[in-house]
């Protein structure tokens, strides 16, 4: 795989030819682990091994919680009580599930900023971040229906918030709602939590078919790297100058880093496994009785910031409302700049018209990037606010800046800008940082020397 | 160490009419001292049956604990109660069973099994979860990081709640009498309009609160001997109400221990693997 020049599996034994010649399985795997990958990723090269080990933390962890979760509005939340306290262990599965949603979205978020710094959404990558894009908004998704399970006041008002967005909708919004909560007067009732505990059980086996696909994909174009250059697929020889084998030394890379990030994650669970959560979640839901005070969970809180954000006392609003004859009003502009803020996200490969790949070398998109991720920051610090006061001016701020960010500025920077002069290879990078040994061509030792 | 801590209850945010209004809520919570706080913190056995003690006297007259069984009380981390104490307690209380008299149900008194009942009165929330649903402060800044050191602060709140009846405040006394009662550490109750200023901010903490003052001090005859006072009072049924929300705290703080324990050193040891796997390659021994 890959393009790039390097070994492939070759069968030995009869066995062995007897079984490639059928189902070339061990072949594949081969090629996948011994991948050539640039010995120049840093440690934001990580974060797809974490992604990888939460998703299948979600799934075991949460088929052993259905086994004991009853999916009906009378039942729902005692069941959860009934794992938190009478099941074995019962507290620990529940609350490593329940915060490894948490690790998941950070990562996640490392993962994609990783991505924009170093350009690794350019071409050729551009499907691995599309099908990346793609299993973030199904994360989303998952994690929004997870959080309804519980049926406690958080899950039932916050369904009420999300699925009245889409009865925002002009013409078919109410229909749309009523299809989405399967009743005939939009309540969120029983066939609500039934669909959501279906499809919150289907979605997570949709991402893990998706990172196989994403995986797929970058093992196609090779992965990037902090440089962005890419790996010298002349010939062999050169690909070896720029490429160490995944296994083993990118899999103890990434597994020394998984360690420590799951020794913070266990410190959370045990220690305030509540912190990330609603108080308001551990009161039964009613239907009556709306919290004072709604909010998403935190990985929400950027959208939800830009979602409230164009409110009808915004210009744009108040035009695109006059211009459309009133049928996109305030409500359904925030609907649509909340989507669209991720559309444009994963459009960034043909927004983006610089030359050069690598952050590293874009002395004016440095600039741009880091006020990106302050933003980031700041939506989601005000996105927790009540909107009023200086709240929503700041909300819209932080919005404009997003879609400024990838509408105006990635094109016209590829314009403006003059990058630096990025390495010719990766080995030239590496051993910049890495000096060789001053005798030279020192032989690669096996790890147990 | 009593430190009084002025929370901020930002009250406000309907996002499907768009509109927010919005009262900023004062109220006082005194940040108590708990066995159970902190990484290491563990609960008082002790405490804990003498805040059963005040739960059965006092607090059971209308509310409930419907997610707690009996026989709980003799579980590992808890109130630890010998199994015998435990059956007798149970025994105190009569349960409706719909199994007797050929499925039309009778009474019969409580076994090791059941549950607790749930609240007499329609308006009495359950305790069973209380000390989780209210969190009594997110501080430093709104961050809630003292969570890791003093715990979500839900008994604080509880034990503020039970000391925090006062006189009502002159302000009130102007304008029409209130229902309830005046609660400094109450936020979702009544309030005067006398009490607020022209923008609408309140000028005193709290709220009108339904519920009665429940403790008075010297409520209940300790057979330990501890003190009577209201706030020993508050506190010993704010950790027993603290340990119905979360039975399993003891457990899972001993699993988190080893957890952070086991991956710090697998973290070592993955550290040196990987640093003597690389050092070909970057140029060292």
């Amino acid at each position: 795989m890959g393009g790039i020049p390097h070994d492939h599996y070759e069968p030995k034994t009869k066995g062995e030819k007897w079984l490639h010649s059928r189902l070339p399985i061990v072949g594949l795997m081969y090629d996948t682990l011994m991948i050539p990958t640039p010995k120049n990723l840093n440690w934001m090269w990580i974060w797809g091994i974490v992604l990888v080990f939460t998703l299948v933390l979600q799934i075991i962890t949460g088929i052993v919680l259905v086994m004991h979760y009853v999916p009906h509005v009378d039942m729902a939340f005692a069941s959860v009580e009934h794992i938190m306290r009478d099941v074995n262990g019962g507290h620990m599965i529940r609350y490593f599930h329940q915060n490894g949603a948490s690790l998941f979205f950070i990562a996640v978020y490392a993962h994609i900023f990783r991505s924009l710094y170093y350009g690794s959404y350019k071409s050729p990558r551009e499907v691995t971040w599309v099908v990346g894009m793609l299993m973030y908004v199904l994360m989303m998704g998952t994690a929004f229906m997870g959080y309804v399970l519980p049926w406690g006041q958080m899950s039932f008002h916050g369904t009420a918030v999300i699925t009245g967005l889409f009865g925002a909708i002009p013409f078919i919004g109410e229909s749309v709602q009523v299809w989405l909560l399967g009743t005939p007067n939009g309540a969120i009732a029983q066939p609500a939590l039934n669909r959501f505990f279906s499809l919150h059980y289907l979605l997570p086996f949709i991402l893990l078919g998706l990172t196989i696909v994403h995986v797929w994909a970058f093992h196609t174009t090779g992965n990037n790297n902090p440089t962005g250059v890419e790996v010298r697929r002349t010939s062999k020889e050169d690909a070896a100058k720029d490429t160490l084998p995944f296994w083993p030394y990118f899999v103890i890379k990434d597994l020394f880093a998984l360690a420590i990030i799951l020794a913070l994650f266990v410190a959370v669970v045990g220690f305030m496994p509540n912190y990330l959560g609603h108080p308001d979640n551990y009161i039964p839901a009613n239907p009556l009785a709306t919290p004072s005070h709604i909010v998403p969970e935190w990985y929400f809180l950027p959208f939800y910031a830009v979602l409230r954000a164009f409110d009808q006392d915004v210009w744009l609003v108040i035009a695109v409302n006059w211009i459309t004859f009133g049928i996109i009003d305030a409500k359904f502009f925030g609907v649509i700049a909340m989507f669209g803020a991720i559309v444009v996200m994963a459009l960034a490969p043909w927004l983006d018209t610089s030359t050069v790949r690598s952050g590293r070398y874009r002395p004016m998109f440095k600039w741009w990037f880091w006020l990106f991720v302050v933003n980031f920051i700041l939506l989601m610090w005000v996105g927790a606010r009540p909107a009023e006061g200086i709240y929503p001016y700041i909300a819209l701020i932080g919005s404009t800046y997003w879609f400024a960010y990838f509408l105006v500025i990635l094109p016209l920077l590829g314009v403006i800008e003059k990058p630096n002069t990025p390495p010719a290879t990766i080995e030239e990078d590496f051993n910049a940082h890495y000096a060789p040994k001053s005798d030279g061509a020192k032989p690669v030792a096996s790890p147990a020397e | 160490m009593f430190r009084k801590l002025s929370l901020t209850a930002a009250m406000a945010l309907a996002l499907t009419t768009g509109q927010a209004t919005a009262a900023e809520l004062e109220t006082e919570i005194t940040d108590y001292d708990f066995s159970f706080e902190g990484p290491f913190g563990s609960f008082d056995q002790m405490q804990l049956q003498r805040g059963l003690q005040v739960y059965t006297e006092i607090c059971a007259a209308c509310h409930g604990l419907e997610y707690v069984a009996f026989r709980n009380l003799s579980d590992d981390g808890g109130p630890g109660l010998p199994e015998d104490q435990m059956r007798a307690y149970a025994e105190f209380y009569e349960v409706f069973d719909q199994s007797l008299f050929d499925g039309e149900g009778d009474f019969r008194p409580a076994t090791p099994a059941d549950k607790f009942p749930a609240s007499s009165l329609s308006n009495a929330p359950d305790l069973s979860l209380m000390a989780k649903a209210r969190a009594g402060f997110h501080g430093p800044y709104g961050t809630g990081i003292s969570q890791f050191v003093n715990g979500m602060g839900g008994a604080e709140y509880i034990a503020s709640l039970l000391t925090g009846y006062h006189e009502e405040p002159e302000c009130a006394l102007e304008g029409e009498p209130m229902d309830g009662f005046y609660n400094v550490a109450f936020a979702a109750g009544g309030f005067p309009e006398s009490c607020k200023d022209e923008n609408g901010k309140h000028k005193v903490p709290g709220s009108w609160i339904a519920m009665a003052p429940p403790l008075y001090g010297d409520d209940v005859d300790y057979a330990d001997g501890h003190s009577t006072e209201l706030a020993e009072v508050a506190k010993d049924v704010s950790a027993f109400l603290m340990w119905t929300a979360e039975p399993k705290l003891m457990a899972r703080k001993q699993a988190g221990l080893t957890g952070v324990l086991f991956l710090t050193v697998l973290s070592v040891l993955l550290y040196l693997t990987n640093k003597r796997l690389w050092a070909p390659h970057k140029g060292k021994e």
